[in-house]
C-alpha cells in the first residue's frame, strides 16, 4: 500500500502522494486551529476568525486531495452541485442567523 | 450482469457499465449535498442557541481539547487509510483492500468509542441534551454526525464481507466508490464540528 502509484482515472490523479500531501496539510491546519485556541495567544475575535479561515481551508484540502475535486471537466458537475449547495447553505444559515438576531428588534 | 474481477473497476470494456458507475457516483454526490444541507441547519440551530446554557455547564466547562484532538486524528487518519484502500482497489489488490478497510474501520471505531464515552460522561454529569438549549443542539448535531459515522462503519463491514466473498467485482467497486465519498464527507463535516462547536466555544 506504500507504492507511489500514479494513475489517471479520468476523474483526476488519484495518487498515494495526493493522500499524504492532503493528510499533512489537514494535520497542519488542525494544529493551527487547536493551537490558536489552546495557546490563548490571540484575542477572541482573532481566534474566531482564524478558526473560520482554517476550517474553510481544511475543507478545501479534503475536497481537493481526498475527493479529487478540481477544475477538470470530469469534475465539473460535482463542483457545480457543491457550489449550488453552498448557495443554499448561505441562504439557510445566513438567513437563520439574520432572522434570529434581528427578531427582537423587529418585534418591538 | 457482468461479474468479472477487473483490474480497473471503472475502466471496464463495457461502456454502458462504465457510465452506470459514474452516474451512480454522481447521484450519491447529490445525496451528500442534501446531507450537507441537513447538517447546515443543525449547525445553524447550534449557532442560534449554542450560547443558551440555562445556567448550566458551558463548552468551557465540558470540552476536553486534547481528547478532541485525538478523536479528530482518528477520523482524519481513517480518511487517509480509506484513500489508500481505494488506490489498492484500483490496482486490483483484493487482500490490501480488505486490510485497508479493516484499518479504516478500527480507526472509525476509535472515534465512535471516544465519542460515546464523552456523551455518556456528559449525561452522567448532568450535562445531557435536556439540560439546556446549548446541550440540546450539541447532542443533536454531534450525535447526528456520530450516527452517520456508525452507519458508515456498518457499510464498511458489509464491504469487507462482500469483497472477501466475491472479490473486487464491478458492482462492489462501484459501491466502494460511493462509500469513499461518504467517508470523506463525514470528515469534512467533522472539521465544522470541531471548529465551530468545540473550539469556538472554548475560545
Amino acid at each position: 500500500m506504500s507504492q507511489s502509484h500514479n494513475e489517471e482515472m479520468g476523474a483526476g490523479k488519484i495518487t498515494t502522494k495526493a493522500y499524504i500531501t492532503g493528510f499533512i496539510l489537514a494535520l497542519l491546519l488542525t494544529i493551527v486551529s487547536f493551537g490558536m485556541v489552546m495557546s490563548h495567544a490571540f484575542s477572541r475575535t482573532t481566534a474566531m476568525a482564524g478558526l473560520f479561515v482554517a476550517a474553510f481551508a481544511q475543507m478545501v484540502v479534503h475536497l481537493h486531495y481526498f475527493l479529487h475535486l478540481d477544475k477538470s471537466s470530469a469534475q465539473r458537475w460535482n463542483v457545480i452541485a457543491l457550489l449550488f449547495t453552498a448557495l443554499l447553505l448561505f441562504i439557510f444559515v445566513g438567513g437563520t442567523l439574520w432572522v434570529m438576531y434581528t427578531l427582537n428588534s423587529r418585534m418591538m | 450482469m457482468n461479474t468479472n474481477v477487473s483490474q480497473n473497476a471503472v475502466h471496464t470494456a463495457d461502456a454502458e457499465h462504465h457510465n452506470h458507475a459514474e452516474i451512480r457516483t454522481f447521484g450519491f454526490w447529490i445525496y451528500l449535498m442534501s446531507d450537507l444541507v441537513l447538517f447546515s441547519v443543525l449547525f445553524a440551530t447550534f449557532a442560534v442557541i449554542g450560547f443558551n446554557s440555562a445556567g448550566g455547564p458551558t463548552g468551557k466547562d465540558l470540552f476536553d481539547l486534547p481528547y478532541l484532538f485525538v478523536e479528530t486524528m482518528f477520523l482524519l487518519v481513517s480518511s487517509v487509510a480509506f484513500g489508500l484502500t481505494m488506490i489498492a482497489m484500483h490496482n486490483g489488490k483484493q487482500k490490501q483492500v480488505i486490510i485497508g478497510l479493516i484499518i479504516t474501520a478500527l480507526l472509525g471505531l476509535g472515534f465512535i468509542g471516544m465519542e460515546i464515552h464523552e456523551f455518556v460522561n456528559m449525561i452522567h454529569d448532568g450535562a445531557g441534551p435536556d439540560r439546556s438549549g446549548f446541550l440540546s443542539a450539541f447532542f443533536t448535531l454531534v450525535g447526528t454526525h456520530g450516527a452517520h459515522v456508525s452507519f458508515g462503519l456498518i457499510w464498511i463491514f458489509t464491504m469487507i464481507g462482500q469483497i472477501a466473498k466475491s472479490g473486487l467485482t464491478e458492482g462492489i467497486s462501484s459501491r466502494m466508490m460511493r462509500l469513499s465519498l461518504f467517508w470523506h464527507f463525514l470528515d469534512i463535516v467533522w472539521i465544522g464540528v470541531f471548529s465551530f462547536v468545540y473550539l469556538m466555544h472554548v475560545v
